[in-house]
């Protein structure tokens, strides 16, 4: 049998198999983000594209300053929300891992991501229901006489974290679980034997060892996050526009493609910075 | 005294997340059977109109017939090109294997809203009309990478044996794949697909940017918005809700738990 003819119909074969798929990718992914980062080099000329081959765009973005605070509240919000999602996160992680019992967990898991299977639109209206100004937190206070004044709560960056936030704790929960459910017993057995208080085997031991769960739950929230345009459009209002609706903005009302395709490739370009340093740290962890 | 100190902070802490996880949901349903033109407190009265309100609303059930149509089919392909491209790489030998996994789960680390404006740009530019196909042609891409990582992580070694016991005993390819790799691989097939089922029903700025006159059921949601609080947004979204719940436990109690007593 000759078997260099056998291996060239095996690897013809191999690629019917994988091409379809690859194709798909490239013509749909790989071509229209090549296509768009060229468009963020043209400009936009009476509502046509021009290919001018400049970085005005991108000059624009550093120079305009309602673009360059765009990145800032976006960073600023994302921030935020990685940081209080993580600390609400990991004791209701620890609890369901430590406290809750075993034939348990899963259901008490499963009951966490429950409300997150409405629509995603219809979960930041929800919290319109809750937030805005004779809705059910202003008229309990008013009921109640803790206020006089309903409070100012929807259309407020404040809003935008606590949606956020709200869907995040979720995510990290989730990811920290899994991490501490991995941890053998006998670290904290070692560490009691060895004198530790558990505060102090929390410190020293639990925690670094789940923060590898942390931090990819964290670089998750931070990609969805600073890239999403609904929670903040909904609950935000229009003081501090993020990212992601100035992008919108420029679709919508400007019809300005070539802007948008810039501040995309910027978004991009923050996302991938983020990936990198995560990456980084983790390798640093491992060795 | 201080574990029983420790224990009743733990449960309050777990309560009190909890209901903050719950509480908008909870709103919104209650307020779904508003007796009233508006859905915040004093709570009324139980009625169903606003439900009957949405039946009759013929966008809405165009928008939610639309949204089923596009997510079913869109990841039957994405299922369809996952398990190809993993069976192709996981069963051959090809030059730069590496680089075609690395292609492939790509755009798993892009935002959605670059996607979409990519895929805008390339549409107006060749002329191609807004459809529910160009939604559909963005669903694929953001959830093939992760058909063909779900399906792709669940090939093994073993097998590979019984493959290759199929073929001995007179099985060509194409009745190696259906007939054999296809129903070993079902679990993972099946959660591929329902994963992307349920991404492509929730997705919607993709679908926002890439459709014209038919809509999908989020887009129909997003532009009731603008009529601001409206217990009728409500009773969609509780349905909405009913839905994916029902084929949450749907999954868990028939794949997921399954697999599990499996793997065991």
């Amino acid at each position: 049998m000759n078997s260099t003819s056998l291996e060239k119909s095996e690897t013809r074969k191999a690629w019917f198999f994988v091409a379809p798929a690859l194709i798909w990718t490239v013509a749909f992914f790989v071509v229209p983000f090549a296509f768009m980062a060229m468009v963020s080099l043209a400009s936009r000329v009476s509502r046509q594209i021009v290919f001018t081959w400049d970085l005005d765009n991108y000059i624009n973005f550093f120079s305009k300053s309602y673009l360059l605070k765009g990145l800032f509240v976006s960073l600023e919000i994302t921030l935020y929300v990685t940081l209080i999602s993580v600390l609400l996160a990991y004791p209701l992680a620890w609890i369901i891992a430590d406290r809750v019992p075993r034939r348990w967990q899963r259901t008490a898991l499963i009951l966490a991501i429950l409300p997150f299977w409405t629509s995603y639109v219809v979960r930041s209206y929800s919290w319109l229901l809750v937030l805005s100004s004779n809705g059910v937190i202003n008229n309990t206070l008013l009921e109640i006489g803790l206020i006089s004044e309903p409070l100012q709560m929807a259309s407020t960056t404040t809003a935008t974290v606590l949606g956020f936030v709200h869907f995040f704790v979720m995510l990290l929960t989730l990811s920290i679980y899994s991490n501490l459910i991995q941890l053998s017993p006998n670290y904290k057995h070692a560490a009691a034997d060895l004198g530790a208080n558990s505060f102090q085997t929390f410190w020293h031991v639990i925690l670094p060892l789940t923060l590898p769960g942390i931090m990819v739950g964290a670089f998750l929230t931070f990609v969805l996050c600073i890239g999403d345009y609904i929670t903040p459009q909904i609950l935000g209002g229009n003081n501090e526009l993020v990212l992601p609706q100035i992008i919108m903005l420029q679709l919508g009302r400007r019809a300005d493609i070539p802007t948008a395709a810039a501040l995309s490739i910027i978004l991009m370009a923050v996302v991938t910075l983020a990936y990198i340093l995560c990456l980084r740290w983790l390798k640093m962890e491992r060795t | 005294m201080r574990t029983q100190l420790s224990a009743v902070f733990s449960w309050g802490y777990f309560v009190a997340i909890y209901s903050f996880i719950f509480l908008p949901v909870a709103v919104l349903v209650l307020f779904s059977f508003q007796d009233g033109r508006l859905p915040i407190p004093p709570f009324n009265g139980v009625t169903f109109k606003w439900y009957a309100e949405v039946f009759a609303d013929s966008k809405l059930m165009s928008a939610l017939g639309n949204s089923l149509t596009v997510a079913s089919l869109s990841s039957v392909v994405a299922c369809v090109l996952g398990f190809c491209a993993a069976y192709g790489l996981a069963r051959y030998r090809l030059p730069g294997t590496a680089f075609q996994r690395v292609l492939l789960t790509a755009p798993m680390t892009v935002s959605y809203l670059i996607i979409a404006l990519g895929l805008l740009v390339v549409f107006n530019w060749t002329g191609v009309r807004l459809s529910l196909w160009t939604v559909g042609i963005g669903h694929v891409v953001i959830n093939l990478p992760l058909c063909f990582a779900i399906i792709y992580a669940s090939m093994g070694d073993h097998q590979k044996n019984i493959e290759r016991a199929a073929r001995d005993l007179g099985a060509n390819n194409f009745q190696v794949m259906v007939l054999i790799t296809a129903p070993m691989l079902m679990p993972s097939i099946l959660a591929a697909f329902f994963l992307s089922l349920t991404f492509s029903w929730d997705e919607f700025i993709i679908a926002f940017l890439l459709s014209r006159f038919d809509v999908t059921l989020p887009v129909e949601i997003w532009s009731l918005l603008r009529s601001g609080l409206n217990p009728k947004t409500n009773a969609i979204g509780s349905l909405v809700f009913l839905i994916s719940t029902v084929l949450l436990v749907v999954l868990e109690l028939f794949i997921f738990r399954g697999r599990g007593k499996n793997d065991s």
